[in-house]
């Protein structure tokens, strides 16, 4: 019961030539009443723009309002203010069969993929689930999309009967993948989608992912706390904090030099894999903030 | 006089019925020494330490737990329950689930303090705001009345980590302590421990799946692979070159910062075997690319190569490779 391989391709998480904008956001602001006299800010006056192709991350800490813009970008949350709009369509305006149309077009891959599969269903049957909810083809044209997402994930025929229980995270996360992309959409929204998995596997999926982007020309929302493998996955990236943008800007100018506090905050508590490097950066953090006095 | 070993963990098998997860393994531990205990999911690292702690339920356990020379595997329930969180203490990953919702967090831990100490309330009330100011929970006066949930995160894991600490265990067990928090606050955890264990000269065992979390805190590291220890060193030697294909392998899979951009990241195919189906010989052998006839055959055994242990049957060999390449780069 081995994880499949992904073909060393040599494929890179790293689009080519990003096109046109899929994706403008303006002004998306959400407040949520906590009883009567509090409210939270969810998102505050945020504007982003993915354009076709791209990867766009969104990196910040639990809270930061990370999950609530991607619900807001999907048309699942209705806003205080601001648009959204999704090749030209304004996704909030919309209603009824136009807004089923657009959701085949934008899709979600989650954190946990023991919670978004269905137990009770083969693999076969999960992802089969979408084309079916959306009226699609006959029985046969869609087991064999079935058969064709998951060779394209990399899990072989032999998976096609397997339940959720019978596999790893890995390969759950593997066939979540193949249900959010049997649709064809053209945004796949990443919620986290690599924080559950062990390390070896989530090398395993961002190479996949990386590699399905190529061949499908898909647009990605990364959305993560790991500003390392945002790092690795994003070409632009946007750092959120108390529910708004901080600090936007291409991987190269953000990674060089982060201007936002904030960024540069959450860039030195990011552990290096490497004892010298690692403890040397501790110690100096600890003398900056003060603490390493201790006795 | 007693040695400088505290924790000696001798042939350590941890099974359910025909399923062994954990499978005979053996290290030591100094005192104020800080070891982790690195791997993926189902490799065991967890296990092990519930095992430790006696907590693995259902488990047959064999082997010896060593703790300052008294064998924790013969102790009656009653006499574990006192070196329980006395001198052998554990901080999960979890804290809300490791706190119980009903209770403020002082009735917690002045329970904590009682259960090891003879102390009357007022003097363990004392005590306990005491702890919440040495592991930086700001106004302690006030926050012992309050409840978990009114804590955050981290400031719940800063709770556990006082609770843990109530009766200054001479070994501390973290499993995966700041998994559940966000980066910065990770941080400010692992400073925390860093300095209370130095303060208190606590040797510590971190169970982490996070190699960097491992790289800033650990002398020693042992990774761990299908129930078996695969390759002990010292944290430098370790990070700098890995003689057992798997640690090398787990290390190039790791993301941080200095990740090269635009290539595919190394890895390996393939995931960690269950405990029910092992394959033949070395473990690994279905995704090593190291791997021979032998390895599909002979189970190969921990042992020393190069001043540290590497379960391998291809430890020399990659020793001297190694070495040739560290003598190259020089």
């Amino acid at each position: 019961m081995s994880e499949p391989e992904t073909t060393p391709s040599g494929a890179a998480p790293v689009p080519a030539a990003p096109g046109a904008p899929l994706v403008v956001a303006s002004g998306l602001t959400k407040h949520f009443r906590l009883g009567s006299r509090e409210t939270l800010v969810a998102l505050d006056d945020v504007s982003l723009e993915i354009r076709r192709g791209e990867t766009f991350g969104l990196v910040g800490e639990s809270g930061s309002g990370k999950s609530t813009v991607s619900r807001a970008l999907l048309g699942l949350l209705p806003l205080d203010a601001g648009s959204v709009r999704f090749d030209g369509l304004e996704v909030t305006r919309l209603k009824g069969g136009e807004l089923r149309r657009l959701r085949k077009r934008m899709q979600m891959v989650f954190q946990d993929p023991f919670a978004a599969l269905n137990r009770r269903q083969s693999v076969a049957q999960i992802v089969a689930a979408p084309l079916e909810a959306h009226g699609i083809g006959d029985r046969a044209s869609r087991a064999a999309r079935v058969e064709e997402m998951l060779d394209l994930v990399g899990l072989g025929p032999a998976y096609r009967e397997r339940r959720p229980r019978e596999m790893s995270g890995g390969q759950c996360q593997r066939v979540a993948i193949a249900r959010a992309l049997a649709l064809d959409p053209e945004l796949v929204v990443l919620d986290e989608s690599v924080s559950a998995l062990d390390v070896s596997i989530q090398a395993q999926v961002l190479n996949l992912l990386g590699e399905l982007q190529q061949r499908l020309g898909l647009t990605y929302l990364f959305i993560s706390h790991d500003l390392a493998v945002v790092r690795y996955m994003a070409s632009t990236v946007a750092v959120m904090q108390r529910g708004r943008i901080v600090e936007r800007g291409s991987r190269e100018q953000l990674f060089r030099s982060a201007e936002h506090e904030y960024t540069r905050q959450l860039m030195s508590a990011i552990p290096a894999v490497d004892p010298t490097v690692e403890r040397a950066r501790r110690r100096s953090a600890r003398t900056e903030a003060g603490v390493s006095s201790g006795g | 006089m007693t040695t400088d070993t505290v924790l000696d963990v001798r042939d350590l098998r941890v099974a359910f019925g025909d399923m062994e997860p954990v499978r005979g393994i053996s290290f030591r531990l100094r005192r104020g020494e800080r070891l982790g205990l690195v791997g993926e999911s189902g490799s065991g690292k967890s296990l092990t330490a519930l095992a430790i702690m006696r907590l693995a339920r259902r488990a047959q356990l064999s082997g010896e737990v060593l703790l300052e020379g008294e064998d924790l595997l013969t102790l009656k329930p009653r006499q574990m329950e006192k070196v329980r969180g006395g001198r052998v203490a554990m901080v999960y990953q979890d804290p809300m689930s490791a706190l119980n919702p009903v209770y403020t967090v002082g009735k917690q831990l002045v329970e904590a303090i009682q259960l090891h100490r003879r102390l009357d309330r007022r003097a363990a009330r004392e005590r306990a705001i005491e702890l919440l100011d040495d592991v930086g929970v700001p106004h302690p006066q006030r926050r012992v009345e309050q409840y978990p949930h009114e804590f955050s995160g981290g400031m719940r894991q800063r709770v556990m980590i006082a609770m843990a600490m109530c009766a200054d265990p001479t070994v501390l067990i973290c499993d995966e302590p700041t998994t559940a928090l966000d980066v910065t606050t990770q941080a400010r955890i692992m400073d925390l421990l860093d300095r209370l264990v130095e303060e208190h000269d606590t040797a510590v065992v971190l169970i982490t799946h996070d190699l960097g979390v491992a790289a800033g805190f650990c002398d020693t590291v042992q990774v761990m692979y299908g129930g078996r220890i695969v390759e002990r060193a010292e944290a430098e030697a370790l990070y700098r070159a890995s003689l057992h294909p798997y640690s090398e392998a787990l290390l190039g899979a790791a993301v941080d910062l200095n990740l090269e951009l635009g290539v595919p990241i190394p890895t390996i195919g393939g995931s960690p075997p269950l405990a029910g189906s092992l394959p033949s010989g070395c473990s690994f052998h279905p995704r090593c690319a190291w791997a021979q006839d032998r390895c599909r055959t002979e189970v190969p055994l921990l042992r020393e190569v190069a001043g540290r242990l590497v379960e391998c049957h291809r430890a020399d060999e990659r020793a001297a490779a190694v070495k040739e390449e560290t003598h190259v780069g020089a």
